[in-house]
């Protein structure tokens, strides 16, 4: 049995997530993303390679978040190619992913006048399609895959998603985050026993310092804008980052008694914010326990911006979509204020290669070449806003080690980061780990149990304890109070249950599991016991001598119960870990049983001793089961000597 | 698999309360309240009355006698004794009735506590609090919320009256002494003692708000469907039953198969997600808990006043008789929903007519539900007949409550999770306070209320029972007018919740609201669950369908414990397959059937059995250890000799019955050795080690064995 992984988008790369996976006969498309930086063919995933019907071929689709580079080329997929299977995504992607795909189809459409890939309507058409979930929630998308969203952390709704078929199980972790922001939580999830993660790899080789420290930076760059009466420029997608950013404004705001006005472009985020009031429980347990008495999302200094308040005088504070300033109205912002040095541009978060967003940051240029006609002189400050919502390799390590699956896939990361990350985790963790490029398949094998049914005196018998006693020879001797200076025995208890049992195949049933007991009951058949016994001759001339002169007169009985006292004591010795009962007439070691035999006639004595004995030998009589051969051998050796 | 119903349903406020005992391990489903038994008490006395009463024992209060009581009332038990009135009633700090016999279980013996809905935990606290309680509790996290508040709500209630008697007494009330129980009309009797008497140990003093918090501190709390592992062997999910938000039933799957617990269930809610009885399929046992359509058959008789009774009669029975799954599927499909609206509407149309004649409306009811959407619709109405009259929400947690059912999307109906798609307001209460229709208040003395307070109004308040909480003080306001009208559910005995309020002018409308499951749609249900063995209640007819049913019912009634033998007594096991390809298969002669020893290490992990390779040392060989059949003599010579191994054989003499005569092989090449064969037993003799094993080998290829 194998997981095959084909991955259509973001291998070695960030944009268009998108990996199809197939496990015992299903086949998952995790994510369905669009790469920001291309304009032609290569910016979907190339659907073709699923194979001719999408319907037949695809058991399901999942979306981790709204991100574009993780659901942009859905509509798509399911209006254009025609794909009307299920899709699944948490309650907040579902809500929040129109918005999204609707200002990324209004930038493509209308700003940049491009053909329009797919239309208002095909996004609303391609939602209905979509079954919400709840975090944890285990759906049985059929008899045999189960899947279940786990807290990820990067933006509002953002899951990992835990996918199972049969005894094979994996995990896509999306984009996630490791540690907490200011609006959310930090990725959670079970240990779970894995087969494969599939893992983002973003920051493959930062490691991040604390975030107070560029929060303050931050805040501190917006403050010396403001005062000094210029405009500053948060271009942003609508959803995450801008909350985030206007919760730490608010904030800062409330405690400064700031009163410059901070603006929402367009009726976009604020309409966002609508959201975030009633997926509230979806964020950070702070936010979420204030819920009743102040809503985090009520923000009170926000107002709407117009576009005819570009060029008012006085300072204010503006997000602006579309992020990276990759068209639309942020691009027509900056065109505006990028030329004076009073005003200041913040690019929070990472910019997809081809964007102003990733000329600024990549670099302080003083002009940039829109287009053929439209140069910009670029006067304003720039400030770069490292904290992004990606968990850094400190935390992709941990996530792998907790999880400690059989094999790991890198994607949605730089190449040569990503092999870096790579070797780290072959070297320091030992788990099998790939960075396959796009439309690139990785196989890896995938657990497989047989099953059987147990009966139940078979699955007692293995919960059992098996405890095991153990005298380890100590140093410690006895204090002299007493005249024996035994030794005490450190007693050891291990108790390492083993489960035995008999596995039974007929024809045409179910593989049965059963105890040893029960066997012979469920074949209908009398049990035939082999034993061996053993009546051994013993040479104890010297030991019998003594005895003899020290209890003269005893009757014989008792010589021979000293005598068994006499082999107990040395097989105690000799034999430490064992445990040996006494009877009185007879020693029994598991299921060695020993006696003195006075039979004349005793008919497992074998007269094959060679008659050079002059003393009247002892017997010890012997007999035990297969079970305690080496054991049985042990002892007669023993009593031999 | 043991079942002890230790309480059967009272309704939507009162859930029914079980044992269940599985896999080892002690269930414990729901801790429900019965507030009803509320209505005993004396409720708060009213401002006014309150000064007036000095007197400890209100017996000796003027406003005595039954003469007072307009008309007689027709009680069918009560047959010499004079109609109650409202000095009859218990004038102390009210204690709680919690689940009869409950107290009779060892709490530290509960392993897990389900809670299946809000009010199936407002008990809980009472045995959480027990010093020895470890059970896990397990509710979901929108019933834990609601719960808690309901919970909290009833503590802050309590105190008002609290604060009226005084600090608490030091053991036992002076109420429950045998003489005073002895002097109780026998209605107020009834509901003290029981029908039998034995349910005086039910009663306890109320929990504090500490003992609610460590009570929520311990119960877990689980996403829709999400997965829970108890004790490694059993998986527990709770699915959403429609009741009322949070509200759920139980799958809770063993090694030895999977139950489905069903609760109280609405097909089709009108707020809360509907009953995913889809998720429930495939469970080999169901316990079928939904004693709704009990109470829904004793038709509601209400009312004082000239009001028609709002039972609507919709038994016209749908056509079931087809047990196509399909068909089962439309029939539990056909829409509640449009008669609870009917209601709705007709509530709405009579809280409009009691406002336009100027009089208020006090809608003490309980059920989230109900006000959440009568909320909507009578403001809809008010907006219809261009009334401007406030609507106020009146609770300790009120605010509390409104804003947590907007933030749970998850928890409610799909029509409502659209509007969360589209960007809109979960519940109509959101716009209705933004434009300041609805006004939240957490007591009747908030400042803020005093200076908004304008009536006609229309009042949502707690507490159902008419006894705690500010309804009481709205009720003694507006009892004596003729305009207003109070809204109440049909869980409660009208007549005795109403007493101290008589003589009541008040118009008074009572209403049953849909609790459960309608008895026709059982069969359809269980057509589509399938389920091996079926526990239902014995008080509820199962109507059945023509076709014999497929599955073996057991009617359980309270207080009686049901053995239900296992369905199998063998449960899985997974065998890693690493293990699996060390395996030794031995074929026995009689064919068919192979066999193997097995050895490795049980894990028993999230409900699954899994045998792995473990650290077991291997030995080196395995050998037979169990034999079974008798040895063919003559062909153990043939094997002993194709071994090297030479003797001679001494049969025993044929005919002798005594299974103690034996045959023996004498072996004396290589060395003496003895075999002696028996019917059921083979006993080897030989000197050395080497020989005894190997003709225990040899004995083994002419026997079958493991």
């Amino acid at each position: 049995m194998a997981i095959d992984s084909l991955v259509l988008g973001a291998g070695q790369e960030v944009g268009k997530s998108c990996v199809i996976v197939t496990i015992n006969g299903k086949r998952i498309m995790f994510d369905c993303g669009m790469h920001m930086g291309h304009l032609d063919h290569r910016r979907y995933p190339d659907f073709s390679l699923i194979g001719p019907n999408f319907n037949q071929t695809l058991t399901c689709i999942i979306i981790t978040h709204f991100h574009l580079d993780h659901i942009g080329a859905l509509p798509y997929f399911t209006e254009v190619c025609g794909y009307s299977g299920p899709i699944y995504m948490t309650y907040p992607t579902k809500a929040l992913a129109p918005l999204m795909l609707e200002d990324y189809r209004k930038v493509m459409v209308e700003r940049r006048g491009e053909e329009e890939q797919f239309t208002s309507e095909h996004i609303v058409e391609c939602m209905k399609k979509v079954i919400p979930v709840d975090l944890k929630q285990t759906v049985q998308v059929d008899k045999d895959l189960q899947i279940r969203a786990y807290y990820a952390g990067h933006v509002l709704g953002a899951a990992m998603f835990y996918a199972k078929v049969g005894d094979a199980a994996m995990v896509y972790t999306g984009d996630y985050n490791m540690t907490p922001d200011r609006h959310l939580g930090a990725a959670q999830i079970d240990r779970l026993s894995l087969d494969l993660v599939i893992t983002e790899s973003t920051y493959a080789t930062t490691i991040r310092d604390s975030k107070y420290a560029r929060e303050r930076e931050f805040l501190r760059a917006v403050h010396t804008c403001v005062a000094g009466g210029g405009k500053v420029l948060i271009p942003s997608f609508a959803l995450g980052r801008a909350q985030e950013l206007c919760i730490l404004l608010e904030d800062y705001w409330e405690r400064m008694n700031l009163k410059v006005p901070i603006y929402f472009s367009a009726g976009l985020t604020r309409q966002a914010n609508m959201y975030y009031k009633m997926l509230i429980s979806w964020t950070s347990q702070k936010i979420k326990e204030t819920y009743s008495t102040h809503n985090a999302f009520d923000f009170k200094n926000v107002h709407k911006f117009e576009r005819s308040m570009i060029d008012a005088p006085g300072p204010c504070v503006l997000f602006a979509t579309p992020g990276m300033i990759s068209g639309g109205f942020s691009l027509e912002v900056f065109k505006h204020w990028a030329p004076s040095e009073k005003n200041l541009v913040t690019m929070p978060g990472y910019c997809v290669a081809g964007t102003i967003g990733h000329k600024l940051m990549s670099g302080k240029p003083t002009k940039i070449d829109l287009d053929k006609d439209t140069r910009i002189d670029v006067r304003c400050q720039i400030h770069q806003l490292t904290f992004s919502p990606h968990t850094d390799a400190k935390g992709i390590m941990d996530l792998v080690k907790f999880l400690s699956p059989k094999h790991v896939i890198l994607v949605h990361g730089e190449k040569p980061r990503m092999a870096t990350l790579k070797g780290r985790i072959q070297s320091e963790l030992g788990i099998q780990c790939y960075d396959p490029a796009n439309n690139e398949t990785v196989s890896v094998p995938s657990t497989h149990y047989a099953t059987a049914v147990a009966s139940d005196a078979f699955v007692q018998s293995c919960s059992n304890p098996n405890f095991k006693f153990s005298t380890s020879g100590s140093e410690h001797e006895q204090g002299s109070s007493s005249s024996n200076r035994k030794s005490i025995p450190r007693l050891q208890v291990s108790d390492d249950r083993v489960a035995e049992g008999i596995l039974v195949m007929e024809k045409n049933k179910k593989a049965k599991v059963v105890h040893q007991d029960e066997l012979l009951v469920m074949l209908e058949e009398k049990k035939h016991q082999v034993k061996f016994a053993y009546c051994c001759p013993a040479h104890i001339g010297n030991l019998q001598e003594n005895q003899e002169t020290e209890s003269t007169g005893l009757p014989l009985s008792s010589t021979n119960n000293d005598m068994l006292q006499l082999l107990s004591a040395k097989l105690t010795n000799e034999l430490s870990e064992v445990n040996i009962q006494d009877f009185g007439d007879h020693l029994q070691v598991e299921s060695f049983r020993v006696s003195i035999c006075s039979k004349e006639d005793c008919p497992y004595r074998l007269s094959d001793n060679g008659g050079e004995e002059h003393y009247e030998p002892m017997f010890f009589c012997c007999s035990w089961a297969m079970e305690d051969e080496k054991l049985a051998w042990k002892v007669i050796s023993m009593c031999q000597k | 698999m043991k079942f002890t119903c230790l309480r059967k349903g009272g309704g939507y406020h009162f859930p029914p309360c079980h044992i269940l005992d599985i896999c080892g391990f002690r269930i414990l489903l729901d801790c429900p309240l019965d507030l009803s038994a509320l209505t005993i008490f004396s409720p708060i006395p009213s401002a006014s009355k309150a000064s007036s009463v000095d007197k400890p024992n209100p017996k000796c209060s003027n406003r005595s006698g039954p003469l007072d009581l307009e008309e007689p009332l027709v009680r069918k038990r009560q047959k010499v004794e004079r109609p109650l009135d409202a000095d009859d009633l218990i004038y102390a700090e009210p204690w709680y009735k919690t689940v009869r016999n409950l107290h009779l279980w060892n709490t530290s013996f509960i392993d897990v506590v389900l809670i299946s809905s809000p009010m199936g935990m407002l008990g809980l606290p009472f045995l959480s609090r027990i010093k020895g309680f470890s059970a896990k509790i397990y509710v979901t996290e929108a019933a834990a919320r609601l719960g808690q508040l309901m919970m909290e709500d009833l503590v802050s209630m309590h105190m008002e009256i609290r604060q009226l008697f005084g600090p608490e007494e030091s053991c036992i009330p002076q109420w429950m002494k045998w003489e005073e129980l002895k002097l109780l009309p026998s209605s107020l009797r009834d509901v003290a003692l029981g029908k039998d008497g034995g349910e005086m140990g039910s009663w306890m003093p109320l929990y504090s708000a500490a003992d609610v918090k460590d009570c929520m501190q311990k119960a877990q709390r689980l996403k829709y469907a999400e997965e829970t592992c108890y004790n490694s062997t059993l998986i527990i999910k709770a699915f959403s039953s429609g009741l009322e938000i949070g509200a759920c039933n139980w799958t809770i799957n063993g090694p030895k198969g999977g139950i489905a617990f069903i609760s109280s269930s609405i097909f089709g809610s009108a707020h809360a997600m509907n009953f995913d009885y889809i998720a429930l399929q495939g469970n080999d046992t169901v316990i079928y808990s939904d004693f709704s359509s009990l109470d829904a058959t004793e038709d509601i008789e209400n009312d004082h006043s000239n009001f028609v009774p709002t039972t609507h009669d919709f038994s016209s029975l749908r056509n079931e008789e087809n047990d196509e799954q399909e068909l089962a599927k439309s029939v539990l499909h056909v829409d509640d929903n449009l008669e609870e609206n009917q209601k709705l509407a007709f509530l709405s149309s009579h809280v409009i007519d009691s406002v336009k004649a100027g009089g208020s409306v006090l809608i003490p009811v309980g059920r989230l539900g109900i006000v959440l959407q009568l909320l909507e619709q009578i403001s809809t109405s008010l907006d219809v007949s261009d009334l401007k009259v406030p609507i106020y929400i009146i609770s300790s947690v009120g605010e509390e409550l409104l804003a947590f059912t907007n933030i749970i999307p998850e928890w409610l109906c799909k029509q409502r999770q659209e509007k969360l798609f589209s960007g809109q307001p979960l519940f109509g209460h959101v716009e209705l306070i933004n434009e300041g229709k609805l006004h939240v208040f957490p007591a009747i003395h908030s400042p803020k209320l005093l200076m908004n307070w304008q009536e006609p109004c229309i009042v949502f308040s707690p507490h159902w029972s008419l006894r705690l909480g500010p309804a009481v003080h709205f009720l003694q306001r507006w009892c004596g007018d003729q305009n207003s009208l109070l809204i109440l559910e049909n869980e409660l005995d009208v007549e005795l919740a109403l007493l101290p309020f008589k003589p009541m002018a008040m118009k008074v409308l009572q209403c049953s609201f849909l609790s459960g499951i309608r008895l026709q749609k059982v069969q359809p249900l269980l057509n589509i669950l399938q389920p091996k063995v079926l526990l239902f209640p014995k008080d509820l007819k199962l109507i059945n369908s023509s076709k014999s049913t497929a599955f073996s019912i057991f009617q359980y009634c309270p207080d009686e414990t049901l053995c239900i033998p296992s369905l199998k007594d063998k449960s899985e096991l997974e065998i890693a397959t690493d293990l699996a390809f060390h395996f030794d298969w031995r074929n026995l002669k009689q064919g068919n059937i192979s066999m193997t020893r097995l050895k490795g290490e049980l894990f028993r992990e999230h409900g699954k059995q899994r045998l792995i390779p473990g650290y077991v040392q291997e030995s080196s060989e395995i050998r037979q250890l169990v034999h079974w059949g008798s040895p063919d003599l003559d062909r153990l010579m043939t094997v002993l000799s194709g071994r090297g191994i030479k003797g001679t054989l001494r049969k025993a003499s044929r005919g002798s019955e005594s299974e103690n005569v034996a045959s023996a092989v004498l072996v004396n090449d290589p060395s003496q050795a003895l075999i002696e064969v028996k019917e059921t037993s083979t006993v080897i003799t030989a000197t050395s080690e080497n020989l005894a094993s190997i003709i225990f080998e040899s004995i083994g290829s002419v026997l079958d064995g493991i």
